[in-house]
C-alpha cells in the first residue's frame, strides 16, 4: 500500500485555489439525501456539522459529554493565529505559513500547512460576525497580541479564554442547525467502532452513557473531530474525559495513524502535589517574560525546600541556579518550550527539584516586582496569580512560583491526505484528531486555527467530492457489517465487564502515565523505550486479568467507560514507543537523547527521516507496519534551530 | 484531615433517592473537592461497591460539567469558583460534608450527582445565535465595535452553562444563564438584526422547560462561579418588554 497525499499539481499558493474548483460538487437538490456522521462536537466538530447542515446535508453529530459546549476546546487560553497583517507589520499568507512549517521542525506537510495559513482570515471574519467578543482597540477595530515562534503580531484572542468564545460561536452555528431539524445531536454517547463495508466507512457504533445502549448509525461519511491523545500520559492539561478511543477504534479498523510520538510538552504548569492529583492545570507561557526560571544549585538545599525546612526566600543568590539564563545567555528564559520543559526535569532527576514532590522549579518575579513595581506585575498577569494562589494556597507575589512541564497537545494522530481523508475512504479527521498540520511541533495559538479550519473551510470542499463520487443512494443498514460490528463492541464491553480482580482502573491508567512520562516523555533513548516497550506489554497483560470493573452495561456506569478508555490508551501507548524508537533523531517534541547538537538542541536527521511516519494495525498483539509518506520541500529551506 | 460525606445516592431518574454516609480518610488539604471525591471511589471500588457518579470533565472552571451542592451552596462555599477549582483547605478537619445533586424540576437527577440540563441547550437552540452562514460574511475589522461594548459583551458571554444560578435560585429560575446570552447578542451590532424575536424565542423556550421567574433575590449572581451580573436580567426584561409592547415580531418566524 502505498500512501498518496493527494498534494494537488501547481505552485504552492495555488494548489487550494485550483483545487476547489477541480473537486466535484454535489447538486443542492442532492445535499439531502446524504447523512454525514460527526463525532465530537469541539472546533473542528461543531464547526464542520454546522456548515455541513448548512450546506444542506444531514448531520448526526455525537458528544460524550452532557452538551456539545463541553468539549475541551472550551480551555485554550491564549488565542487563534490569522495572517490578517491588521498590524501593518509585516505579516502574510506566506509568513504564516514560513513560520508554521518552521515551528512543527520541518515535518510537516507544505501544501496543508499554506492552505491553513489562506483560510486563517476567514476565520476571524467568520467568528466576529457569529459574534464572538474577541479583544477591542479603544478606536473600535481587533486587538492582537504576539506568540511565541513568530515575530509580528497575528494573535487574536479574547482574554485570557479565546478557546471557550469561538467553541461557543461554532456551539451557536450547531444550535441554529439543531433547531433547523439539519443536525441531529446525541449528547452523553460515546463511539466504539466504525463500520466498514467494502473498504468504505458507512456508520458507526456507540454506546449510550446513560443507558448502556448500543447501537449503529449509518453515514455517508464518518468525520472523527474526537480531539488529541495526552491523557495516554494520566496527568495532562486535557479535560478527564478526552480520549483516543474513536481514532483508535478507527485505527484498528483501517486507518492509519501517524507520528504518535510526536507530543508537545509545556513548561509552565502547576507542579503536581501528589499521588491524588487528576489532571495539571497550564498556566500562560506569557509569565516567562518576567518571570526568572531558577533551582537551587546543591542537592542538600533543595532537600531542606523540600522538607520544608527553608523558604525560596531564604535561598541567597549565590546559591540559586538561574539555568535558562546560565545556558541560554541569548534567549534566556525565553527558549522554546521544549527547551525549557527538558532543562527542568534534569534538575528535578538531578534531586534539585523543589516542592514537596520535588517535581517543581521556580519561577521568580521579585526582580520583576522590584523593578516594575507588584501594581504593574499585578496588571499584566494578576489572573494568573490568582489561579495560582487558589490552587496552591501561596501568594505568588511574596514567593516564587513553582512549576513544572506538562503535556498538553499531541500532534500525531489519523494520518489523512490533503482532502482530510484517512487511508479509508469515508472516514475523515479533523482537527487535534488528524495529523496534518503541526509537524513535530506546534505553534501557541494555532491549535484553534487548525480545528476550525478543517471544520469550517476544508471539509465542506473535499467532503462533497467524495459524496459526488459515490453518489445519493441510502446506506444499507442491513449489510451484515452493522450488526457484526455492533457485537463485536458488545463483546469488547462484556469482556470489560468480566474483569473483577484487585486493582482499580485508575490504578493502571497512573501506572501506564509514569511509564510514558518516564521513557516516551521529554527526552528519550533507545534504552528507555525498549524497556519501556516490555512494561507496558506487561501492563496490558496485567490489566486484562487484574482490573476491577464494577457495575453493569445498562446504567450510567463510569468505570466502564474509563475501563474502555484506558485499554485503549495502554495500546495506544506501546505504539507511541514503537514510534519513537524507529524516529532515530530528534525533532521538535521528539528529542532522542543520542540525537543532540553540542548545544542540546534537537538535531535532525533530514536525510533519513524526512518522513511522516503512518502505522498499520495488523492485528492484536501483532507488529504494526510502517507505511512512509516522504515530505517534499519545494518552498522552504531546512535548517537547525539554534537558541544561542 | 479526615471527613464524613453525606452523599445524595440515587440510581437513576426512575428511583428514589437517599443519602448514604462515607469516611473520607487521609485527604490532603490540596486535593480539589474532586480529587477528594476520586479518593472516596477508588476505596468503594476496591471493595467492589458502585462509585458516586458525578459530572466533571475539565478540572480547571471552564467547561461548566461540574456542579454539586455542597453544603447547601452550588459550587461550595467559596465565591466565584466552580466545584472542580475548590480545594480541601477550604473545610476543617472532622467536617462533616453535604453533597447534592443540582435541585430543580427542569433539572432531573440521572443518576447520583448528576442532572440532566439538557434544557439548557433547548434554550440555545431557540435563538441564541446569529443566523449566518459560514462564508460571505464581511471583513472582521469592517464591524467597528466600541471597547466597553465589546468587554461588557464578553463578561456576559463568559456564562459556561453550570446551571448553578437556576440550583441557587428558590424558583429555579434560568433568567441569568437566559440573560447572559441574550445579552452578549443584545449589545453587540451583529446581533441587531434578531434582537427583538431572539429575546422572545427564548424566553418562551425557557418557560416551556419549566424553569420559575425571576423575583429579584440574586441568589445567582452570588452563586455564579463566573461573575455574570445581574444586570443581564434588567438588560433582557427591558428587551422582551421593548419587544412584546413596541417591536413584536412572531416568535416563530425567527426559526425560518
Amino acid at each position: 500500500m502505498t500512501l498518496d497525499a493527494k498534494i494537488p499539481q501547481g505552485p504552492l499558493a495555488e494548489k487550494w485555489s485550483k483545487h476547489k474548483f477541480n473537486l466535484k460538487l454535489v447538486n443542492p437538490a442532492n445535499k439531502r439525501k446524504y447523512n454525514i456522521i460527526v463525532v465530537g462536537t469541539g472546533l473542528a466538530g461543531a464547526s464542520a456539522a454546522a456548515t455541513l447542515a448548512e450546506l444542506g446535508y444531514n448531520v448526526t453529530a455525537f458528544c460524550f459529554q452532557d452538551s456539545p459546549r463541553r468539549a475541551h476546546s472550551i480551555a485554550a487560553q491564549g488565542g487563534i493565529n490569522a495572517a490578517k497583517n491588521y498590524q501593518n507589520d509585516g505579516d502574510s499568507v506566506y509568513r504564516l505559513f514560513y513560520d508554521t512549517i518552521k515551528g512543527g521542525d520541518y515535518r510537516a506537510r507544505e501544501a496543508n500547512v499554506h492552505r491553513l495559513a489562506e483560510v486563517s482570515v476567514n476565520i476571524i471574519d467568520q467568528c466576529v460576525a457569529q459574534g464572538v467578543p474577541f479583544a477591542r482597540e479603544y478606536g473600535g477595530l481587533l486587538d492582537n497580541r504576539s506568540f511565541g515562534g513568530a515575530q509580528v503580531s497575528r494573535t487574536f484572542y479574547a482574554r485570557g479564554q479565546t478557546g471557550q468564545q469561538l467553541l461557543l460561536g461554532a456551539y451557536s452555528a450547531l444550535n441554529r442547525q439543531i433547531h433547523h431539524g439539519k443536525v441531529k445531536m446525541y449528547t452523553r454517547h460515546e463511539m466504539l467502532d466504525v463500520v466498514v463495508v467494502d473498504g468504505q466507512a458507512k456508520g458507526i457504533v456507540t454506546r449510550n452513557l446513560k443507558t448502556g445502549e448500543i447501537d449503529t448509525h449509518a453515514g455517508h461519511a464518518v468525520l472523527l473531530c474526537t480531539g488529541g491523545y495526552s491523557n495516554v500520559f494520566y496527568l495532562s492539561t486535557n479535560a478527564i474525559g478526552s480520549n483516543v478511543t474513536a481514532a483508535w477504534r478507527a485505527h484498528k479498523r483501517g486507518a492509519f495513524f501517524a507520528n504518535p510520538c510526536y507530543t508537545q510538552i509545556h513548561p509552565t504548569c502547576i507542579p503536581v502535589t501528589g499521588d491524588h492529583q487528576s489532571k495539571l492545570t497550564l498556566m500562560s507561557e506569557s509569565l516567562r517574560n518576567d518571570g526568572r526560571v531558577w533551582a537551587p544549585k546543591t542537592v542538600e538545599i533543595a532537600e531542606q525546600l523540600r522538607s520544608g525546612k527553608l523558604k525560596a526566600s531564604d535561598i541567597k543568590e549565590d546559591d540559586r541556579d538561574y539555568f535558562l539564563e546560565r545556558k541560554y545567555p541569548a534567549f534566556g528564559n525565553l527558549v522554546p518550550r521544549d527547551v525549557a520543559s527538558r532543562n527542568a526535569k534534569e534538575l528535578a532527576d538531578e534531586g534539585k527539584g523543589v516542592g514537596a514532590s520535588g517535581f517543581a522549579v521556580f519561577l521568580d518575579f521579585a526582580d520583576a516586582i522590584k523593578r516594575l513595581g507588584q501594581e504593574t506585575v499585578a496588571a499584566k498577569y494578576g489572573n494568573l496569580f490568582d489561579m495560582y494562589a487558589q490552587i496552591t494556597a501561596e501568594d505568588p507575589y511574596t514567593q516564587p512560583m513553582r512549576i513544572y512541564p506538562a503535556v498538553h497537545y499531541t500532534m500525531g494522530g489519523l494520518w489523512v491526505d490533503y482532502n482530510l481523508s484517512t487511508n479509508v475512504p469515508g472516514l475523515y479527521a479533523l482537527g487535534e484528531c488528524n495529523f496534518s498540520d503541526h509537524g513535530a511541533n506546534r505553534l501557541g495559538a494555532s491549535a484553534l486555527m487548525q480545528g476550525l479550519s478543517d471544520g469550517y473551510f476544508v471539509i465542506p470542499y473535499t467532503l462533497g467530492d467524495y459524496l459526488a463520487t459515490i453518489g445519493p443512494k441510502a446506506v444499507d443498514k442491513t449489510h451484515p457489517a452493522f450488526e457484526q460490528t455492533k457485537q463485536d463492541a458488545i463483546a469488547h464491553i462484556n469482556k470489560l465487564l468480566a474483569l473483577k480482580g484487585n486493582k482499580t482502573v485508575v490504578e493502571y491508567h497512573r501506572e501506564l502515565g509514569h511509564i510514558m512520562w518516564e521513557y516516551c516523555g521529554m527526552a528519550r533513548t533507545e534504552e528507555g523505550l525498549t524497556k519501556a516497550k516490555g512494561l507496558i506489554q506487561a501492563l496490558k497483560a496485567d490489566f486484562w486479568k487484574n482490573a476491577i470493573v464494577t457495575g453493569e452495561n445498562e446504567e450510567i456506569n463510569a468505570a466502564l467507560e474509563r475501563a474502555g478508555r484506558v485499554a485503549d490508551f495502554i495500546e495506544l501507548g506501546e505504539l507511541m514507543v514503537d514510534d519513537a524508537l524507529m524516529r532515530r533523531e530528534s525533532c521538535g517534541g521528539h528529542f532522542r537523547l543520542e540525537s543532540q547538537t553540542e548545544e542540546g538542541e534537537a538535531l535532525r536527521d533530514d536525510e533519513n527521516f524526512a518522513f511522516a511516519a503512518a502505522w498499520e494495525f495488523k492485528g492484536e498483539n501483532q507488529p504494526e507496519e510502517l507505511h512512509k509518506e516522504e515530505l517534499i520541500f519545494e518552498n522552504v529551506k531546512l535548517t537547525q534551530r539554534s537558541y544561542k | 484531615m479526615n471527613l464524613t460525606l453525606k452523599v445524595w445516592r440515587q440510581k437513576n431518574a426512575q428511583t428514589s433517592g437517599k443519602f448514604v454516609t462515607y469516611k473520607a480518610e487521609s485527604i490532603s488539604e490540596d486535593m480539589s473537592f474532586l480529587e477528594m471525591l476520586d479518593v472516596v471511589n477508588e476505596s468503594l471500588t476496591k471493595k467492589g461497591e458502585e462509585p458516586i457518579y458525578f459530572d466533571h470533565d475539565c478540572r480547571e472552571g471552564i467547561c461548566g460539567m461540574c456542579s454539586l451542592y455542597i453544603n447547601g451552596r452550588p459550587h461550595g462555599p467559596k465565591r466565584a469558583i466552580t466545584t472542580c477549582q475548590l480545594h480541601m483547605r477550604s473545610f476543617k478537619d472532622g467536617e462533616t460534608i453535604t453533597i447534592e445533586p443540582w435541585r430543580a424540576a427542569a433539572f432531573p437527577v440521572i443518576k447520583d450527582l448528576a442532572v440532566d440540563r439538557s434544557a439548557f441547550d433547548r434554550i440555545q437552540q431557540a435563538g441564541g445565535y446569529v443566523s449566518i452562514n459560514t462564508g460571505g460574511v464581511p471583513d472582521a475589522n469592517e464591524i467597528p465595535i466600541p471597547k466597553v461594548i465589546a468587554d461588557e459583551a464578553f463578561n456576559s458571554a463568559t456564562c459556561i452553562g453550570c446551571g448553578a444560578c437556576v440550583a441557587a435560585c428558590k424558583n429555579a429560575s434560568a433568567m441569568l444563564f437566559v440573560s447572559a446570552k441574550v445579552s452578549q447578542l443584545g449589545m453587540l451590532p451583529q446581533g441587531q438584526p434578531e434582537r427583538w424575536s431572539r429575546v422572545q424565542s427564548m424566553v418562551a423556550q425557557m418557560d416551556e422547560e419549566g424553569f420559575g421567574n425571576c423575583t429579584n433575590t440574586g441568589a445567582c449572581e452570588a452563586e455564579c462561579p463566573k461573575e455574570i451580573s445581574l444586570t443581564n436580567i434588567g438588560r433582557m426584561n427591558n428587551d422582551f418588554f421593548s419587544a412584546k409592547l413596541f417591536r413584536e415580531e412572531g416568535v416563530h418566524d425567527h426559526a425560518q
